[in-house]
């Protein structure tokens, strides 16, 4: 007798998500089943991944995943058409990280005026980020999500302490919105709730339960992502059927695996090699976990996600 | 928790007048409040209704639906005006179901009805015996009515067993057999047997202030023990609902998670 796999039936399903306008849109989400199942039900569209840019140079960035953007990262529009023409980018997750007081305390008009440059410069839809300064992005994401009215962008993100005036903005601008919570799911389910009440499409949300690295946490992220998902599609829980947003790159590469030098630890292996795998091994081990979303930074990291989603979409 | 909003019945003045002069009014605003309440079937009981059933579970059909999109739960004995409540039932928003068959010989044409509609029904644990003594009694009925419901053809998940709630004021120890009940029904099948009662008579004859208090606690012992469907006022006992969900792990907790 031939094997049979047993299926397991949901009641719920994950909402899709478009962002962009006219041509260059891209759709995530709308599946029935767990991450993958593609035996089970309807698997719509493949999780999507960002190139992650930033208003800044990425001086804070380790050097080999600087290398790759060493010619167009000193200005975020030249590197933006690079992401997109070069590297094929689906989607441009520009950070607005100068506009942190520890940083370049850039304003609010500066940050717009720089989403400006980058909205008119390329064709693919755009994730506008904050610097993840809660008291700051209030006043920057709002002045970013006016200044990219009507394209259709995901602002992020939105926390317990900065989420009315984050998504007043991205509701009256026509932007999706990132709702991101600590690692805990009950807190995430309660930010829904509230950025709901205020009137927000529960459609038009994405969810970021905070992302960790491979070593540092994962296990804590992959757990948290796996509820929200349980909860989504077996218990249909309205608040908790959003995407779900991996933000790799920024927690990947300030590990110490992704710096650490080959003078220093020789038993570790090329720097460089270590530093794409770590970031493709948390990316995938997301995906795996429900996330249909990623924000990454090297191509080669990137290359390698791509082909395991070409895998097990298609396999 | 399927919740069959009560409070459509031919015993309160308001609707019996309603009902007698047919005016759709307060008929249709208290199914409308029933369904914002969180009813997910609304209970249209018109008494035996021995002259003109027939038009009146019709009118009560139509009257319901055309405001609510629910099915409808009819409640009565009078087998004509079940069909003809059956006949005008629009399942496009669910199937209907029949209140109700039980264990006496003048209630079993019910069930033809349900096989013949493919309507849902409930099987009072009651024979023409008189009152069930304990649990295990309530059982022996239940497997009598599902042994029945399978001859006439109707498919054993569309049978609620209801065991019969029982006055707390005059039979104290009921309320204990009928939780008890509540679990031994749904081991009489694989997969479990569903189950309904009628809640707020477990505190008929008591005084107003506590009949909330003495149907929501009850209630909530019925739903641990995995009580499929009541038949109540859904104002009544939402928070319940919600709150047992969460504790018993069906519902993801969050702190407004009563406002959801």
């Amino acid at each position: 007798m031939a094997f049979t796999p047993s299926k397991e039936t949901y009641t719920g399903k994950v909402n899709s998500v478009t962002i962009g306008i006219d041509e260059s849109t891209v759709t995530f989400g709308g599946e029935h089943v767990l991450p993958f199942h593609t035996f089970e039900g309807v698997v719509p569209h493949r999780p999507v991944i960002a190139y992650e840019i930033q208003d800044v140079p990425p001086d804070d960035w380790p050097e080999n995943v600087q290398k790759p953007f060493e010619t167009v990262s000193h200005d975020p529009v030249t590197w933006a058409k690079f992401c997109q023409d070069v590297l094929k980018a689906k989607i441009i997750a520009l950070r607005l990280k100068g506009t942190h007081p520890d940083s370049k305390n850039r304003l609010p008009e500066d940050a717009a005026k720089t989403v400006k440059e980058v909205l008119s410069a390329i064709n693919v839809p755009v994730i506008i980020l904050g610097s993840n300064h809660t008291e700051k992005d209030a006043s920057v994401l709002v002045a970013a999500a006016e200044a990219a009215k009507n394209k259709n962008c995901i602002i992020g993100k939105a926390q317990e302490a900065n989420y009315k005036t984050i998504a007043a903005a991205a509701m009256a601008n026509n932007h999706k919105l990132i709702a991101m919570s600590e690692l805990d799911v009950n807190l995430c389910k309660q930010l829904n709730i509230l950025i709901t009440q205020l009137g927000f499409d529960r459609e038009k949300l994405i969810i970021d339960p905070m992302c960790s690295a491979l070593g540092y946490g994962l296990e804590y992220t992959y757990s948290v992502m796996e509820r929200i998902r349980f909860a989504a599609l077996m218990q249909n829980d309205l608040s908790m059927q959003a995407p779900m947003v991996g933000d790799i790159g920024l927690y990947v590469w300030k590990v110490k695996e992704t710096q650490a030098s080959e003078t220093d630890i020789p038993q570790w292996g090329s720097i460089e090699e270590r530093g794409i795998t770590w970031e493709a091994v948390t990316a995938i081990a997301l995906l795996f976990a429900g996330a249909e979303l990623l924000i990454m930074r090297h191509p080669r990291a990137v290359d390698a996600v791509e082909k395991v989603i070409d895998e097990f979409v298609e396999g | 928790m399927l919740i069959i909003g009560e409070k459509l019945s031919i015993m309160a003045k308001t609707v019996r007048e309603a009902m007698m002069n047919k005016d759709k009014g307060p008929i249709q605003d208290i199914a409308t409040t029933q369904q914002k309440a969180g009813a997910g079937m609304i209970d249209a009981n018109i008494g035996p209704a021995e002259d003109g059933g027939e038009s009146l579970m019709e009118w009560m059909v139509s009257t319901i639906q055309e405001v609510v999109h629910l099915p409808v739960c009819l409640d009565t004995t009078n087998y004509n005006a079940v069909e003809a409540g059956l006949k005008i039932h629009n399942n496009e928003w669910g199937r209907p179901m029949i209140n109700s068959t039980s264990n006496d010989p003048e209630r079993f044409p019910m069930l033809e009805l349900a096989a013949k509609y493919n309507a849902k029904i409930i099987g009072l644990t009651v024979g023409k015996g008189g009152l069930p003594a304990d649990a295990e009694e309530r059982t022996a009925i239940a497997a009598e009515i599902m042994g029945r419901a399978m001859e006439y053809g109707v498919p054993l998940e569309n049978l609620y067993l209801d065991p019969l709630v029982l006055q707390i004021a005059t039979s104290q120890d009921h309320a204990l057999k009928v939780i008890k009940a509540i679990k031994m029904f749904q081991e009489l099948n694989d997969p479990a047997m569903k189950t309904v009662v009628g809640l707020s008579n477990v505190s008929n004859g008591c005084p107003k202030q506590l009949r909330p208090i003495l149907n929501n606690y009850f209630f909530s012992l019925l739903m641990y023990e995995g009580l499929t469907a009541v038949i109540a006022d859904p104002h009544e006992i939402t928070t319940t609902v919600k709150t047992i969900n969460v504790i018993l792990g069906k519902t993801l907790y969050a702190h407004s998670y009563l406002e959801m």
